[in-house]
């Protein structure tokens, strides 16, 4: 039995570039057991190329990290073992179930077979999805895709779950239910999560601790009361926003980046 | 609950390493089959091809006697041929469907999970061998109402069904790498377009080594498929004087293949969530 770290996630001058491009230039983060994380910034900011690093499928270029008790580089397979993931994209198999979806997540995640349908019942209630369990995802609607994917990213009770864009592309009823639910989990075990999100509301409504990244760079880091208390009384994480990187949130991305989003929303529209 | 996750760790015996690895393949390419079982209009479309080779080409040639083929019918020669071409064909279009995965997020969801690179490899290669399947059966029933004899002993029908099912997997594999490595669906179907038509008319399947020139005969050595008809050839049709290399040869070879592209393809695939 491995010794539960407090630390669950740390990142050392993590650094990531694409030819001439750096996406994330030496980022130092450190999650707590049990806290919900977020990284907020504009696309392009580099956030979803952290969490690519952190979830072992992308190698940093320099710097390194650890993830429950474990290096990314050297000991990727330990990682993946200890983690869910939640793509930006659509994963769920739409030609499947969602219960052959969770089945496969089982599976691969090596959930005993003893505890296979259990866990996929559970999982199934939790998230509301009984009724549609046994209907082809491609039926599904984009908020119950989300709530499938999170059943298959929680099944396996990993560490850390990490969450990247969770609610986009979702109308507001949507957003909330996934909101509730990952509120309730975090109340329910304790799991550690690390979003990312482009969205001031999601980052308040969800976050014990934020970080705001700019350009590859951590632009500020804590509690979003505490950052909203920093700037003055009535201010919005976008006054904070605004105050430490020097501009808004706006939405930036290159055409592959823009083109990624829209694909996403139009399929889980 | 969130401790659970730490006392389950990844080490153990190699036993139950290759247990966890059958299970993970296995449960990759269950998947895949729950999606055929749903779908069969692939499965239908995919034996009009091998028909249209059996009742046209082969009625055709097996009248004009161009083909020297010995003691045997030339529909008889042809029609292990036609099987082996029509389940390489449709593997080699295969990785399409991870390039599909790729633009959703399903590639990335797998590959952040702890199974083994080479079981999604292998699982998804045994998902295409499952679709080849119905062309046997097919490809069967039509060449023996032409008048093609088969052996039917227990342990030949195997060895066809071996022959498929490592054929199949094996051109798979390679459609997987070549998707590894173009990522988009156009170049894709470019480079499937450019590999078939040389893969099968640079072999055996319908007509003999002994007819080619000398180049051609050297092309067609180097081709797995060459291998695949060899073998299917001995095991289909009665009396096994027919093999070139012999059975052993055929196997090991197609074996060695699937292995090397298995593993060549598991270090690449990491590079469809890039």
């Amino acid at each position: 039995m491995i010794r539960v770290p407090e630390l669950i996630i740390e990142t050392r001058h993590l650094k990531r570039t694409f030819g001439s491009l750096v996406a994330v230039a030496g980022l130092d983060i450190a999650v707590q057991r049990g806290e919900i994380f977020g990284l907020l910034g504009p696309n392009g900011a580099g956030k979803s190329t952290t969490i690519k690093m952190l979830t072992t499928l992308l190698p940093p270029t320099s710097g390194g990290a650890r993830v429950a008790g474990f290096d990314i580089v050297r000991q990727a397979a330990d990682v993946r073992h200890h983690i869910g993931y939640v793509p930006q994209l659509l994963s769920a198999d739409g030609a499947l179930t969602g219960r052959e979806n969770l089945t496969l997540s089982a599976k691969l995640y090596r959930v005993s077979a003893a505890d296979r349908t259990a866990r996929i019942a559970d999982a199934l209630r939790f998230m509301d999805l009984e009724e549609a369990a046994d209907h082809l995802v491609r039926t599904y609607s984009g908020g119950m895709i989300r709530r499938l994917e999170l059943a298959q990213a929680m099944l396996h009770e990993p560490a850390v779950l990490f969450l990247d864009e969770p609610t986009i592309g979702l109308d507001p009823v949507a957003r909330r239910a996934v909101w509730d639910r990952l509120l309730e989990l975090k109340h329910r075990s304790a799991m550690t999560m690390l979003l990312t999100t482009h969205d001031m509301e999601e980052a308040d409504a969800l976050c014990d601790r934020l970080a705001l990244m700019h350009q590859g760079v951590l632009a500020t880091l804590g509690a979003p009361a505490d950052l909203k208390a920093a700037i003055g009384p009535d201010a919005t994480l976008e006054d904070v926003f605004v105050r430490s990187v020097g501009r808004g949130i706006e939405k930036g991305g290159t055409y592959r980046d823009v083109r990624r989003l829209r694909n996403t929303i139009r399929r889980l529209g | 609950m969130t401790s659970a996750g730490f006392a389950t760790r990844s080490a153990g015996s190699a036993k139950a390493r290759v247990a966890v690895f059958v299970a993970q393949t296995l449960a990759i390419a269950e998947m895949e089959a729950h999606k055929l079982v749903r779908d069969p209009t692939e499965l239908i479309s995919r034996a009009v091809q091998p028909v249209l080779w059996l009742l046209v080409f082969g009625q055709v040639f097996a009248h004009t006697r161009a083909i020297p083929t010995g003691t045997l019918s030339y529909l008889a020669f042809m029609t292990p041929g036609v099987l082996a071409q029509g389940v390489s064909f449709t593997a080699i279009f295969y990785g399409i469907a991870v390039i599909w995965e790729r633009d959703l997020g399903i590639v990335h969801k797998l590959l952040a999970s702890p199974a083994a690179r080479s079981s999604l490899v292998l699982g998804k290669a045994l998902a295409a061998s499952i679709r080849a399947l119905p062309q046997v059966v097919i490809i069967y029933g039509l060449a023996a109402l032409l008048g093609v004899r088969f052996t039917l002993r227990l342990d030949a029908l195997l060895g066809v069904a071996g022959f498929v099912l490592l054929g199949s997997a094996t051109f798979a594999t390679l459609s997987l790498l070549v998707a590894c490595v173009v990522k988009t669906r156009e170049r894709f179907m470019g480079i499937g377009q450019i590999l078939t038509m040389p893969l099968f008319f640079a072999s055996n399947a319908i007509y003999p080594l002994a007819m080619m020139p000398a180049w051609l005969r050297a092309v067609a050595r180097v081709n797995p498929l060459t291998y695949l008809v060899d073998g299917l050839r001995v095991t289909m049709i009665r009396g096994s004087e027919l093999s070139q290399f012999g059975l052993g040869v055929d196997a090991v070879v197609m074996a060695f293949l699937l292995g090397l592209l298995v593993l060549v393809t598991a270090r690449l695939y990491p590079g469809l969530a890039r």
